[in-house]
């Protein structure tokens, strides 16, 4: 049976992220990172989910996460990423971008490095700046690149105290996420509807290209990389549709597919499964996709109760899809263009902001206060 | 509500001294010093530069009451879903489910509180933590007693059962007490074992009680025969099991039995040699003499009834409750101290009389919540609906008013305020209204929560404020890519003009577009304001031009000026574009087309207004636009002489 713990935490949850297992280790997720927004005081916390095998007498209190460490944080946690097993960065509303270091001996998290106004506006006829929100972040060893209101992208390193490399008005809206194509491809998306992949390898200010959703030009939130076929991209936006992009051709994308009542705050592929796909919104639930075709008889899968929808309407050129390395996301067979949908949490409240996937478990957080876990998703 | 004058100090401040003032705010108030001194002017003494600000709900700035917040949230989100088709049994069922729901999160969150309190190091901290739990237990008490008496309206009989559990959930020590006993190597021998008996006794759980005798009859042969006697007794006492179909007039008739029994043991003195087990004999007869000897053990007087209630009238009818609670009050106090708050608002409950409940709790509790949750779900049990008040709506919409009005006041919980304002018919509304233009928008994310809020409830004017805000924002930034956006989403022609403008002017300034990825892709928002379909048109004008369709460009250069989209002061830089197309070697421009550029030209010429002082710059100005207008006229002739040629020519030939 699918258990899902909640526990309610007395700070808006921004974000929620599980720590990286060791590669090619056994073990499975234990630990997660929160960052909370809108608070008089934010933090970064990390949280370890105790054994769900052990359920005492009270009826499992023991399998509710608890507390390690937490550190303060200025400002709104915007995004949140861990850098490595012991480091976690976090792009804040004031702009600044900042290296948590986790300290296991006795748990206790500090700055390592900071760089403020790594974001800012600059005013007109004058030369005072004021900061700009970061919005987005992602990294890869040892590089981080961060994206902001401004329009500005970043690239740093860890061991850098200055940018290594900073573009300029790369946008005219706002940036709302990033995430790495290809190293050192990035991919970008914001506030006009646009995805936009940039090449760090290539000097001025352009990006390589553009892709965009027509006509209504639909703020997109968040845009995640299927994680073995790097030009299948998935985005979110503000009317909630799940936009599956293949970069590799046109500019529109392979299918827009109808879900939220509001904002898609995330969408991620399964690590290591990733012919699910999970998505949060601000409308207060949170879906898991399955796209995966080889599985006749899916219901069993999931807690009864919890309704299933099909819904699949595909645009665009299919034709042009290679077949030879079809995704199951890119799919052109009507027979397969099947997506069970399962909504994973029971009654919806308050905007889903933030969730993440590892293995079998998962983990989000609300604005609603409360950070919910499961560690059972393909029971 | 009546308000009790109570007179509140607010710390630091010192109005004897100075003369302060003050501001309303939605759930604050704003005080600070004037300058204004009372009595003599001492410029001397500098103002104290400090505002403070006057919390009313202070409970809100809890960090373990929002949990309370939180989660009561989603329940009573749920309760208002609750379909009202759903009738009789099935309705009072949801109910009393919700009813148990919000009890279960005030536990909780008494728990929680408990242990922080006995964390606590500082005992000023501690004791703080420990009033917040007997406010949160006292809460929990309440909302008990009105959920048996109001929601499931317990008939006689089973009414006992239910006060019986909600005296044996809040005298809780005894739990404690049993483990201690039992845990001790030989329990009989324990300085609480009677006491724990006694307890035990009072309140009705008369089979472990029977245990404990029994353990009494095993080590000691002489008081054997009289503990099995009363063991028999407290086995043999009639109760009612819910499943049965036994009636409660059969109920009577063997409890009276067994009454007498009892009675006939203790005038026959089996008892006697026992004095312990003597008065727990006359316990069980509802001896109310011999109950008030225990005053220590009941803890309170609510125990006492309901003990009472149980050994003497266990069928007591509902109407007939408030009688035995006035007299169990008056008996067990006594005349030796008057009743406290809590007392006035239980007994209000055995009254049934809701109206007062909900009164005395909003005076005596230091939050909205509990009667703002409270009285929504006695509206829900349609018990308030003749209850009006003279100022506003109904009582129920004026707690919840108050309630989110208090959470609005806060830095991070007025998301979950929108939900009580929605539920609130007649002033909801317009109180959302006022409360979310007061959000701070620190971030775009935040905006676009609050703008979700607003557009989903169809809240057009506050939508058009907050975009325009976030527009005004993006201008001062210097980010007029942002700006458009937000001036486009709000449909605001007016400001959406005024970005265009600034755009335009930064063209004639650099002599190239920025933010071109925003404008090539305007679409059918485009047409929002006439200066905004001049902006995309001019920049597709520059994109034809740049991909060398001149006709195309051209034509849709004429067309900008003679549709009167573009305004006349960019007339002449239209013109100025047109020169190059003018002096291609192919011709571009027809007859019909130049006679058009020459009008348009013509009409900005003469439509000049005649300046009075001209000044050197002002000269300068003139001179360079004179030798443009010259060039151009200049270039229309030629253009002009050539298109007749060729169009002659092609209608020649």
């Amino acid at each position: 049976m699918e258990e899902i713990y909640a526990k309610f935490v007395s700070q808006k949850i921004s974000k929620t992220r599980w720590r990286p297992v060791p590669a090619g280790s056994l073990q499975t997720a234990d630990t997660f990172a929160t960052g909370s927004w809108d608070n008089e005081e934010n933090r970064v916390s990390l949280w370890s989910i105790g054994d769900f095998g052990n359920l005492d007498s009270d009826g499992g209190f023991e399998g509710d996460h608890q507390l390690l460490c937490d550190i303060k944080h200025h400002g709104d946690v915007m995004d949140l990423q861990f850098f490595d097993q012991e480091r976690i960065v976090a792009a804040s509303s004031t702009g600044s971008v900042t290296l948590f270091l986790h300290h296991p001996n006795n748990q206790t998290l500090s700055v390592g490095q900071q760089w403020t106004a790594a974001h800012y506006h600059t005013s007109p006829g004058s030369l005072s700046c004021r900061s700009a929100p970061c919005t987005g972040v992602v990294c890869s060893n040892p590089e981080i690149v961060t994206v902001g209101e401004d329009g500005r992208i970043n690239l740093f390193r860890a061991d850098h105290k200055e940018a290594v490399r900073t573009i300029d008005n790369a946008d005219s809206s706002t940036l709302h996420a990033v995430t790495f194509l290809r190293t050192p491809e990035i991919l970008t998306v914001n506030s006009i509807g646009q995805l936009k992949i940039w090449d760090f390898r290539q000097q001025g200010n352009e990006p390589s290209q553009i892709l965009s959703l027509t006509g209504d030009r639909v703020p997109l939130h968040c845009v995640d990389r299927h994680p073995n076929q790097q030009h299948v991209v998935a985005t979110g936006g503000q009317d909630g549709m799940l936009s599956i992009w293949d970069v590799r051709q046109g500019t529109m994308p392979v299918s827009l597919l109808k879900a939220h009542e509001a904002e898609m705050w995330e969408v991620h592929f399964h690590p290591s499964n990733p012919d699910h796909l999970f998505t949060c919104s601000e409308d207060g639930s949170l879906w898991h996709w399955d796209a995966s075709t080889d599985a006749p008889e899916k219901s069993s899968l999931f807690h009864e109760g919890r309704s299933s929808i099909f819904l699949f309407h595909s645009i665009s050129n299919q034709a042009n899809v290679h077949q030879s390395v079809i995704s199951s996301w890119l799919s052109t067979d009507p027979a397969k263009d099947r997506i069970e949908i399962t909504s994973l949490l029971p009654n919806r409240t308050l905007s889903v902001n933030s969730l993440d996937v590892l293995g079998p478990c998962l983990v989000c957080g609300t604005d609603a206060e409360a950070i919910y876990v499961t560690r059972q998703l393909f029971s | 509500m009546n308000m009790l004058s109570a007179v509140q100090l607010i710390p630091g401040v010192n109005s004897s001294k100075k003369q302060m003032c003050f501001d309303w705010g939605p759930g604050e108030m704003l005080v600070c010093e004037t300058s204004f001194n009372k009595k003599e002017k001492s410029e001397t003494v500098p103002g104290c530069p400090v505002i403070y600000i006057i919390r009313k709900d202070v409970d809100v700035y809890s960090q373990i009451l929002r949990k309370l917040f939180n989660e009561s949230h989603g329940i009573f989100v749920g309760l208002q879903r609750i379909e009202e088709e759903l009738t009789g049994k099935s309705r009072k069922a949801q109910l009393v489910r919700v009813s148990k729901n919000y009890r279960s999160v005030i536990r909780a969150c008494m728990e929680e509180m408990h242990q922080v309190a006995i964390a606590a190091k500082d005992p000023a901290c501690s004791r703080q933590f420990s009033s917040q739990v007997s406010i949160l237990s006292a809460m929990e008490l309440i909302w008990n007693l009105c959920e048996i008496l109001f929601i499931e309206v317990a008939p006689a009989g089973p009414l006992l059962l239910h006060l019986l559990d909600w005296v044996r959930l809040h005298v809780c020590e005894v739990d404690n007490l049993l483990a201690d006993v039992l845990g001790s190597e030989n329990p009989r021998k324990h300085e609480s074992f009677w006491k724990l008996v006694t307890i035990l006794v009072l309140q009705g759980r008369l089979d472990e009680a029977r245990q404990m005798l029994s353990k009494e009859a095993d080590s000691s042969p002489t008081s054997a025969g009289m503990c099995r006697i009363l063991g028999d007794l407290m086995r043999t006492m009639p109760v009612l099991s819910p499943g049965t179909t036994q009636t409660l007039t059969e109920l009577e008739l063997k409890w009276q039995h067994w009454h007498e029994e009892c009675e006939r043991h203790l005038q026959d003195g089996t008892f006697a040699s026992s004095p312990h087990l003597e008065s727990l004999c006359k316990i069980m007869l509802g001896d109310e003499a011999a109950l008030l000897e225990q005053k220590e053990l009941l803890n309170n007087w609510y125990h006492f009834l309901v003990t009472r209630l149980l050994y003497s009238h266990p069928t007591v009818k509902p109407i007939d409750l408030h009688f035995y609670a006035q007299s169990s009050l008056d008996l067990f106090l006594g005349g030796e101290s008057s009743p406290e708050p809590l007392d006035n608002i239980l007994m209000a409950a055995f009254e049934f009389d809701i109206h007062q409940v909900i009164k005395e709790c909003s005076i005596a509790l230091s939050n909205w919540w509990f009667v703002a949750h409270l009285t929504d779900l006695l509206d829900h049990c349609k018990l308030l609906q003749s209850h009006n008040l003279y100022f506003g709506s109904n009582m129920r919409e004026f707690l919840l008013l108050e309630y989110a009005s208090g959470l609005f006041a806060h830095h991070s919980l007025w998301q979950l305020g929108v939900d009580y304002f929605d539920y609130c018919p007649e002033l909801g509304r317009v109180s959302l209204e006022l409360h979310i233009e007061r959000i701070p928008l620190s971030t775009e994310q935040k905006a676009l929560k609050v703008l979700r809020i607003c557009e989903q409830r169809q809240m057009t004017e506050q939508v058009r404020s907050i975009c325009k805000i976030l527009a005004m924002k993006a201008v001062r930034n210097n980010r007029l890519g942002s700006a458009l956006s937000w001036s486009i989403r709000a449909k605001d022609a007016a400001f959406a003009t005024l970005v265009s403008d600034r755009f335009l002017r930064d063209y004639c300034e650099r002599g190239c577009f920025s933010d071109l990825d925003l404008i090539d892709n305007l679409g059918p928002a485009m047409m929002l304001s006439d200066r905004l379909t001049f902006l995309g048109k001019y920049r597709e004008f520059h994109r034809l031009y740049g991909e060398k369709r001149f006709v195309d460009a051209a034509s849709l250069l004429l067309s900008l000026m003679t549709s009167q989209i573009a305004p006349r002061s960019f007339w002449m830089t239209l013109l100025t574009d047109a020169l190059p197309l003018l002096e291609q070697k192919q011709v571009i421009f027809s007859a019909e087309q130049t006679y058009e550029l020459m009008r348009c030209l013509e009409d900005l010429t003469s439509g000049r207004p005649v300046h009075g002082e001209p000044d050197a710059q002002r000269l300068q100005d003139d001179d360079i636009e004179t030798t443009k207008v010259e060039m151009l006229r200049l270039a229309l002739a030629r253009n002009l002489a050539r298109a007749i040629i060729k169009e002659g020519s092609l209608e020649g030939s």
